[in-house]
């Protein structure tokens, strides 16, 4: 079948399954990724065609899988990890900034690190602490390391396939809060976009949001919103957050001359930061007002039952576009 | 409190005897030894192995190359031409005995000090001063002489180890019953590394997957200025039970049984019968580096000891008293030393500093556009001084 209507988790299913066809030196590995299929069940079925010595249960050291992954790199695999959830990626924070970004460096281009590394991210199902994190930004600080946001599940079908072929550490996030939320249909013989590529997702002409992952969503409907009152918002689905794909966002904000930044993280030197840093060197004649951010407060993730009053939602998006126009 | 000694067992409490055992100092009654420090040839009924002339020779050899090429690093750094060293003095028979068991498959995960183990895997000893001199990270191809790069991070390669070998029994070069073919990993770590959580997580993974690997750690007493006893309250070998797998300790000053003891092990592995841990147990008779001064943390006493033990000494009167060696071949080996210090002093001085640009090379195996950009844009502020003062 070369059309049908997918979620988001059967996208990266299914483009898990493409790549491991491809090439027999792709292995997935994770805590419950094999017969439970992962607990957000994106490896479902994978074991039991590809077999454990393909999809690896790991034991639950997050570290050790990354660590592991690390080696079998250097041997010319190209390992797939899963990290169940965002929060749990801390205890491989050193394997995955020391070891794994630097290997390429260290080594003056003889060793390659085709390690992709899966993190669920993101908030919004009600979930207890440590469950609902964005440390997209501690990672695309990191040299040595490509960090991409998937946000729908044609993008994760191709964006998982791509990610795995590349020959360089590829820190792949998926909005865990889509993973079951909407169909789209997936055409497998389309030729898909550059994995490290921009998207206008929505064109407009009055102000740019820009978005990633989980608040991609959330800027269509803040811009869907927009129109009823006059205003036509154009929203862009960064998709790759290091190396960022700038050119689409500049020749937007150049027309538009009005920016906000919207993404899940904590405001204070997240993504935003250094968008608004970018857009301001490179268009400063252009822009009528400050770039603006939502994101979220500088506080650790709150208890799930007011997490929605954490998360930018599309109202605190239509408020920040209402600034802009103030200016 | 001015006595290291007295400050040990103060913080330790009075029951440190009676958990390490009076015989502590000596590695304890399960210490493999096939070469007493007396020189006399003791047998093991595990491990032995019966050593040629030609092979004792050459393990002779290898440590005394071995410290000299530690000398002339010591001796480069206190020239100014090193930023720091990291020494293995006293720590040649550890590093022979585990480097000579190695076939040319097998794959070393070093850290900073497998000076000894670098040069049996066929690596230059001048590509080991880069790091050190701060010209490169690491000048030598992993890949071509099955030498990991230096692992600063403790630890840290022990997973590197256990997740290559089971790249290799997914290559299927594990428990092939072809020697030739068949293959294991060897990942180096101190006492102070078997603290560390990875360490701890790689001794989970090997033995989980039954993974080839060997995991050889040179107990050499002191984690920078933390005493083995700030480390653990077993001898360190007896964890690797814990883990399920076996643990031997072996003497680390011994190269004999260092040899016998490793080639046992990466044998197991390469056979299909996993992991397995080598606690070397030896002593670091210089600093942790040239930065350090063990003077204020431990007693002359304790090094005095400890060189009685020296290994280069012990097989030297074995080799003598066994008229295995004459005087040809001291002067032979003398030159052959020689010639490595010269080969050290003069290539070190001639290593090339890198260029300003060439930093911004091989973040990626491809460079990127972002970076491509600062490249361009530093290149031409460096060269708009060109000229400047004329």
């Amino acid at each position: 079948m070369t059309h049908q209507k997918i979620t988001l988790a059967k996208g990266l299913n299914m483009g898990l399954r493409k790549a491991m066809e491809a090439d027999d030196k792709v292995l997935l590995m994770g805590e419950d990724v094999g017969k439970l299929g992962g607990v957000f069940r994106i490896t479902d079925g994978l074991q039991k065609d590809f077999g454990e010595d393909r999809v690896i249960d790991s034991p639950l050291a997050e570290s050790g899988i990354v660590g592991t992954a690390v080696g079998m790199a250097l041997r010319g695999y190209r390992p797939v990890i899963e990290i169940q959830f965002d929060g749990f990626v801390y205890p491989a924070y050193d394997q995955i900034v020391c070891q794994v970004a630097k290997y390429t460096y260290r080594s003056q281009g003889k060793v390659k690190m085709p390690i992709v590394i899966r993190i669920p991210f993101g908030g919004g199902i009600g979930a207890v602490e440590h469950h609902s994190e964005s440390p997209e930004a501690q990672f695309a600080h990191t040299p040595g390391l490509k960090v991409v946001a998937c946000s729908n599940p044609v993008d994760g079908y191709w964006m998982i396939q791509q990610a795995i072929a590349h020959d360089d550490p590829v820190i792949f996030l998926e909005p865990k809060r889509q993973y079951h939320a909407d169909k789209a249909e997936l055409d497998e013989s389309a030729t898909p976009e550059p994995l490290f590529t921009s998207r206008v997702v929505r064109a407009g002409t009055d102000a740019t949001v820009l978005a990633y992952g989980p608040t991609v969503k959330t800027a269509l409907k803040a811009a869907e919103a927009a129109e009823t009152e006059g205003r036509n918002l154009e929203v862009i689905d960064l998709r790759t957050l290091s190396p960022l794909d700038m050119a689409p966002v500049l020749e937007s904000v150049r027309r538009t001359g009005r920016c906000v930044v919207t993404h899940e993280a904590h405001v204070n030197l997240g993504m935003g930061a250094e968008l608004a840093a970018r857009i301001t060197e490179e268009c400063f004649y252009s822009l009528e007002a400050p770039v603006l951010r939502v994101g979220a407060f500088d506080m650790p993730y709150p208890p799930s039952r007011i997490e929605e009053e954490y998360l930018p939602d599309l109202d605190r998006v239509l408020d920040a576009v209402d600034r802009t126009f103030a200016f | 409190m001015s006595d290291p000694a007295s400050a040990r067992s103060d913080t330790f409490g009075p029951d440190l005897a009676e958990v390490f055992g009076p015989s502590q100092s000596d590695g304890g009654p399960d210490l493999v030894q096939l070469l007493t420090p007396e020189g006399e040839r003791v047998h093991h009924p595990e491990f032995d192995h019966d050593f040629s002339a030609e092979e004792l020779r050459g393990l002779y050899r290898d440590m005394v190359l071995t410290r000299r090429i530690d000398v002339e690093a010591t001796a480069l750094q206190r020239h100014g031409e090193l930023g720091i060293w990291a020494q293995l003095l006293g720590q040649e028979a550890a590093q022979i005995g585990a480097g000579r068991a190695l076939r040319p498959q097998d794959y070393v995960f070093p850290t900073y000090r497998e000076h000894g183990v670098a040069y049996c895997k066929g690596v230059d000893p001048l590509r080991l001063l880069g790091l050190f001199r701060g010209v490169d990270q690491g000048g030598w191809d992993p890949n071509e002489n099955n030498f990991g790069l230096y692992t600063i991070v403790i630890g840290a390669q022990t997973l590197h180890a256990t997740g290559y070998a089971m790249g290799m029994q997914r290559d299927g070069v594990v428990g092939t019953g072809d020697p030739e073919r068949d293959a294991a990993v060897i990942a180096h770590f101190g006492d102070g590394a078997s603290s560390q959580g990875d360490v701890n997580e790689a001794f989970i993974f090997a033995a989980s997957y039954n993974a080839p690997v060997v995991f050889f750690c040179q107990n050499n007493q002191w984690a920078i200025s933390e005493p083995i006893e700030r480390q653990t309250r077993i001898p360190l070998y007896q964890r690797a039970l814990g883990f399920g797998f076996p643990g031997i300790r072996v003497d680390g000053n011994d190269v004999l049984a260092t040899y016998a003891v490793t080639k046992a092990a990466l044998q197991r592995a390469r056979e299909g019968n996993g992991p397995s841990f080598v606690e070397a147990y030896t002593y670091r008779m210089g600093a942790h580096t040239t930065t350090d001064d063990p003077t204020r943390y431990r007693l002359n006493d304790e090094l005095e000891h400890w060189k009685l033990k020296d290994p280069i000494e012990r097989l030297k009167v074995y080799l003598r008293r066994n008229g295995l060696v004459d005087q040809e071949f001291f002067d032979d080996l003398d030159a052959e030393a020689k010639e490595m210090g010269h080969h050290l002093r003069e290539g070190c001085k001639a290593l090339p500093d890198p260029k300003p640009l060439d930093q911004f090379g091989y973040v990626f195996s491809e460079m990127t556009d972002e970076i491509a950009a600062q490249r361009d844009e530093f290149a031409a502020y460096l060269a708009s001084f060109e000229g400047s003062h004329s």
